[in-house]
C-alpha cells in the first residue's frame, strides 16, 4: 500500500546552508512517528517544507500519492496536513473560542452573501462551527472551556496555549498532524499528561502523527518509530530501543569520543 | 545659603523643565497665527474669544501637570498644597514669559519675512488691543493660569470635575452656535438662543456663567454617576450587553431620523458633509481596522464611484452620456467599484505593511492623475471634470442636490448599510479570517486561510462602501473634478478611524463628528469655520496626542484595547483570580 506521507530526496538549501539534504522519509497511516536530532538538525524546517511554508530546493513530497509541492500553505492545510508551532503562534487577541472556530475556515464554505443575508445555512454552519470548536476544546478537559472560552489567548498559560494550538491543529480536520516540540516548556506531570493525551488524538480522532519532540521520556511512549536527523540528513531510523544505541545517534548528540565539539 | 522650610522645597528642574516647553508652546501657537486667526470665534462675548483661549489653556494645562504627582496605591506622600501652587505658578509664570519676550521682540525687530505672523497684528492681539501695555504683563497671566491649573490638583475631585465640565460645556456651546442658531428656529426656541447670545456671535457673560455653574453643579451632585453607569455597561455579561446596545443603537438611530427634520440647511449640510466622510470611514474601517490591511489610497474607490455616477448621469459627460437615473447608476458604481478594488488588490495584497501602505499611496494618485490626464481628457473632461449632474429621482421624491436634508437622509441610509455589513461580517467567516490575518498572517496561512481571497474581500468591500460616498457626493455637489479626489483626503479618512478607534463602529462615528464636524473635512468647513487652514494642523496634534495618549482611539472596541493592554488586563485577571493559575515557571527557560 502507499504511504500517507512519503517523502523522496528532500533538500532544502537556505543560501550556502543545506538544512535538509536528500531526507527521505514516509508516515503510513495511523503511526505515530518521532523525528528527533540535536539542535539545527533541520527538523522544523522539515515542518515548514512539509506545510509549504519553506520551498524545497530539489525532492518531491507526496501525501496521499499526489505531490504537495508548489502549494500554497492553506491549499496544503486544506488537503489534511496541520501542524503547531515550537515557538507556540496563536492569535493572541483572539478569543480562545475564535481561535478554534477560525481553523475550521478550509473546512467551511459560507461567503460574504450568507453573513449579509443571514441565511439559513449560514446561521447553520455558524452553530456547526461552534459545536465542533467546542467539542475539541473539551478534549482537554475542563481547562479551555467555560468562562475561558471567551477570554483571549494571550491570557492563558504557558502550557495551555500549547494545549490550545493542538486544539486549533485539530479544528482543521486533518488527516496527518505535525506537532513540534508539544511538550517544550512544560513540567512533568503536564508532559505526562499530554502524553497520554498524543495517544488518544490517535485511537480517538484517527489522526496519524508526526512529532519533533526532545524529551526523550515522551518520544520512548508515544511513537512507533523514530527518525533521527543530523545535518539534515536521517541518520538513524527504527523503534525507540533501536534508535536509542545505535552509535551514530549516540555519536550525533554526544559527539565523538576523542574530540569534542558542540 | 539659608535653609527653605522643607514645604517651600521645589522641584525646580522640573519647574524650569515644563515652564519652558509652555514657553515655547505658546510661541508656537502665537507665530502659526492661531490667536489672530481664531480672535474672531467669541467664545464670551466680548472677554472671551478662541483666540485667547488658544493661548490661555496652555499654561494652564502645563500648570497642572507640572504639579501633578504620580500617587501610587498603598504608598503614602503628603497632602498636595503650597508647594505644589508655587510649582504651577512658576512654570505658567515662565510660559508667559516667552510672550513677554515674543512681545518685545515683535516691536524691536522685523522677521516678518520668514514669520509671516510676526506682525504688529499679532503684537496688537497679544496686547489684548492696548496700544502700551507692559509686555510682562504675560509673566502675571501666564503665572495666574498656572495657578489655576495648579489649584485643579489641589482641591477635591469632585470640585474639580465640577469646574472641567462646566468650562467644556461653556466652551461647546459656544462653539456649537451657529448650530444651535441654526436649529432654534426648527423648535421655535429663538428666544432662547437670544438670551444667551450676542448678536454678533458669542456667549453672553451672564448666561456663561449661570450655564457652567449648573452643569458643574450637577456634575458635583451627580458625583461619577454617568461613570459609574458607564463601567456597569462594560461590565454586563453578554446577552445583557447586547440588549442595552439595542436599545441604545435604536434611540441613536430615531435621533438621527427625526432630528434633520427640526434641522435647518446649515446643521443638515454639515450632517451631509459628516454623513460622506463616515461612510468612507466605516469602509475604511472594515480594510484597515479588521483586516488590518493599511490602505492609504482610499480615496481612489470615493473617486470611482463618483465618476461612475457622474458619466452615466449627467446629460453633459463629453464621451458617454445615457443619462440614466441615480438609482440605476448605482448598480454600476457597485460593479466597477468591485472590479476596480480586485484590480488594485490583487498586485497590493502580496505585500505586508509598510510596502503596502506605500503602493496603496501610488495607486490612490494615479487614479486621480488618469481623470486629469489629457489622454482620458475625451471620457473624463480632464481637469475641467464632468458638470450637469442631475438629482437624485428616488420615485417618491427627488432629491436635488442642494436639497441638504434630503441628501442627509440618503447618507444615513447607506451608512446604515454600512454599519449592517460591518457587523455583520465582523462576526461571521470572512470575518475571523480577517482577524487571522491581521493577528498573524503566516499563521492563518498555515491554518487553511486562504489569505489572498479573504484580504482581497476586504478591499473589495471596503472599495464598494467607498463608492457609495462618491456617489452621493457627485449627486449633491452636481460636479466631479479630480483635483476633489486628492491624497488628503485618503488620510483624513484614515485619521477619523484611528482618533475614533480602530475596529470599533461606534469610535468611527466620534471621530467622524469630532474632526469633520466640528473641524471640518479637507475642504467642507465644519462648526469652527475659523480654523480653515489651521485645520490640518489641529488635525496632526491630535493625532500625535492620540498615539501617545490613547492609541485605541476615543471609543476603542473591546478587541483593541485589550491589545494595546495586554499586560493590564493580565494583572486585572490575576487580581480577579481569574487567571491561568498553573503558570510553569519552568516553561520560559526550556525554549529552544
Amino acid at each position: 500500500m502507499s504511504h500517507l506521507l512519503e517523502i523522496k530526496d528532500l533538500q532544502v538549501t537556505f543560501g550556502g546552508l543545506d538544512a535538509l539534504s536528500g531526507l527521505n522519509f514516509h508516515v503510513d497511516e495511523g503511526e505515530i512517528v518521532s523525528v528527533i536530532g540535536p539542535n539545527g538538525a533541520g527538523k522544523t524546517t522539515f515542518f515548514n517544507t512539509i506545510t509549504g511554508l519553506v520551498e524545497p530546493t530539489g525532492g518531491d513530497i507526496l501525501f496521499q500519492g499526489d505531490s504537495v509541492l508548489g502549494l500554497e500553505p492553506n491549499e496544503v492545510t486544506s488537503l489534511g496536513i496541520a501542524r503547531t508551532f515550537q515557538n507556540v503562534r496563536l492569535f493572541p487577541n483572539m478569543t480562545i473560542l475564535e481561535n478554534v472556530m477560525v481553523a475550521q475556515h478550509c473546512r467551511t464554505s459560507q461567503n460574504v452573501f450568507g453573513a449579509l443575508f443571514q441565511t439559513k445555512a449560514f446561521k447553520k454552519e455558524e452553530e456547526e462551527i461552534r459545536q465542533r470548536a467546542e467539542e475539541i476544546l473539551s478534549f482537554f478537559g475542563s481547562r479551555l472551556v467555560g468562562y475561558r472560552l471567551d477570554q483571549a489567548a494571550f491570557m492563558l498559560s504557558y502550557a495551555n496555549r500549547r494545549r490550545l494550538e493542538i486544539a486549533r491543529a485539530m479544528a482543521t480536520q486533518p488527516r496527518l498532524m505535525l506537532l513540534d516540540e508539544p511538550v517544550a516548556g512544560m513540567n512533568p506531570s503536564e508532559t505526562a499528561e499530554l502524553t497520554e493525551l498524543i495517544g488518544r488524538l490517535r485511537s480517538e480522532w484517527g489522526f496519524t502523527i508526526v512529532i519533533i519532540e526532545h524529551d526523550m521520556a515522551v518520544v520512548k511512549n508515544v511513537s512507533d518509530r523514530v527518525v533521527v536527523l543530523d545535518h539534515g540528513v536521517p541518520i538513524a531510523s527504527g523503534s525507540y530501543e533501536e534508535v536509542s544505541t545505535d552509535p551514530d545517534v549516540i555519536e550525533a548528540y554526544l559527539g565523538r569520543p576523542v574530540e569534542s565539539h558542540s | 545659603m539659608t535653609a527653605l522650610p522643607s514645604s517651600l522645597l521645589l522641584d525646580w528642574k522640573r519647574i524650569v523643565r515644563w515652564g519652558s516647553i509652555c514657553a515655547v508652546a505658546l510661541l508656537f501657537v502665537s507665530l502659526v497665527g492661531m490667536p489672530i486667526k481664531l480672535d474672531p470665534k467669541s467664545i464670551i462675548s466680548p472677554l472671551l474669544s478662541l483666540g485667547y483661549v488658544s493661548l490661555f489653556w496652555l499654561p494652564l494645562i502645563f500648570g497642572y501637570v507640572a504639579s501633578s504627582r504620580v500617587v501610587l496605591e498603598g504608598v503614602e506622600t503628603s497632602k498636595p498644597g503650597l508647594p505644589d501652587l508655587l510649582t504651577g505658578v512658576l512654570t505658567g509664570a515662565i510660559g508667559g514669559a516667552g510672550l513677554t519676550l515674543l512681545m518685545l521682540g515683535i516691536e524691536n525687530f522685523d522677521i516678518r519675512d520668514p514669520l509671516i505672523n510676526w506682525s504688529p497684528q499679532l503684537l496688537e492681539v497679544l496686547a489684548f488691543g492696548a496700544r502700551d501695555l507692559n509686555p510682562a504683563v504675560w509673566i502675571g497671566i501666564g503665572g495666574a493660569l498656572g495657578l489655576f491649573g495648579a489649584a485643579l490638583n489641589v482641591i477635591p475631585e469632585s470640585l474639580r470635575r465640577g469646574i472641567s465640565y462646566g468650562f467644556f460645556t461653556v466652551l461647546a456651546v459656544a462653539i456649537f452656535e451657529p448650530a444651535l442658531d441654526d436649529m432654534s428656529e426648527g423648535f421655535r426656541l429663538e428666544w432662547l438662543i437670544e438670551l444667551i447670545f450676542q448678536k454678533r456671535g458669542g456667549l453672553k457673560l451672564w448666561p456663561a456663567i449661570i450655564l457652567a455653574s449648573l452643569i458643574g453643579m450637577i456634575s458635583i451632585i451627580s458625583k461619577g454617576k454617568v461613570k459609574k453607569a458607564v463601567a456597569q455597561y462594560r461590565e454586563q455579561e453578554a446577552p445583557k450587553k447586547k440588549q442595552t446596545s439595542y436599545v441604545l443603537f435604536g434611540v441613536i438611530a430615531a435621533l438621527g431620523i427625526v432630528l434633520p427634520i427640526f434641522m435647518g440647511t446649515y446643521v443638515n449640510s454639515l450632517l451631509a458633509n459628516v454623513g460622506i466622510f463616515l461612510l468612507l470611514a466605516l469602509g475604511l474601517n472594515i480594510v484597515v481596522g479588521l483586516a488590518g490591511i493599511l490602505d492609504l489610497g482610499y480615496v481612489a474607490f470615493f473617486a470611482v464611484g463618483a465618476y461612475t455616477t457622474a458619466v452615466l448621469t449627467s446629460e453633459i459627460s463629453p464621451f458617454f452620456a445615457p443619462g440614466m437615473t441615480w438609482v440605476l447608476s448605482l448598480v454600476f458604481v457597485v460593479i466597477l467599484a468591485a472590479l476596480t478594488g480586485l484590480i488594485i488588490g490583487a498586485p497590493v495584497i502580496r505585500m505586508r505593511g509598510d510596502y503596502l501602505a506605500i503602493v496603496t499611496l501610488g495607486f490612490g494618485e494615479i487614479i486621480r492623475l488618469l481623470f486629469l490626464s489629457d489622454f482620458l481628457k475625451p471620457y473624463f473632461g480632464g481637469a475641467q471634470g464632468i458638470l450637469g449632474i442631475p438629482g437624485i429621482d428616488l420615485g417618491v421624491v427627488y432629491i436635488s442636490g442642494t436639497d441638504t436634508r434630503g441628501i442627509f437622509y440618503l447618507v444615513l441610509f447607506f451608512c446604515a448599510i454600512a454599519v449592517y455589513v460591518s457587523w455583520r461580517l465582523q462576526a461571521s467567516r470572512l470575518g475571523r479570517s480577517w482577524m487571522a490575518i491581521r493577528e498573524d498572517e503566516q499563521v492563518a496561512e498555515a491554518m487553511g486561510i486562504n489569505t489572498v481571497n479573504s484580504k482581497l474581500m476586504a478591499f473589495v468591500v471596503g472599495a464598494v462602501l467607498a463608492s457609495f460616498a462618491g456617489a452621493i457626493m457627485a449627486a449633491r455637489v452636481g460636479s466631479v473634478f479630480p483635483n476633489s479626489f486628492m491624497i488628503l483626503i485618503s488620510i483624513v479618512i484614515l485619521v477619523v478611524v484611528i482618533v475614533g478607534g480602530m475596529g470599533s463602529i461606534p469610535g468611527v462615528f466620534v471621530g467622524a463628528f469630532v474632526l469633520i464636524g466640528i473641524l471640518g473635512g479637507p475642504k467642507q468647513p465644519g462648526l469652527l469655520q475659523e480654523f480653515g487652514s489651521l485645520k490640518l494642523l489641529v488635525y496632526g496634534m491630535l493625532l500625535v496626542y492620540m498615539m501617545l495618549q490613547r492609541p485605541e482611539g476615543l471609543v476603542p472596541s473591546a478587541r483593541r484595547t485589550q491589545e494595546l493592554h495586554q499586560e493590564e488586563f493580565l494583572q486585572d485577571s490575576w487580581l480577579k483570580g481569574t487567571d491561568d493559575e498553573e503558570q510553569s515557571v519552568e516553561g520560559e527557560e526550556a525554549q529552544v
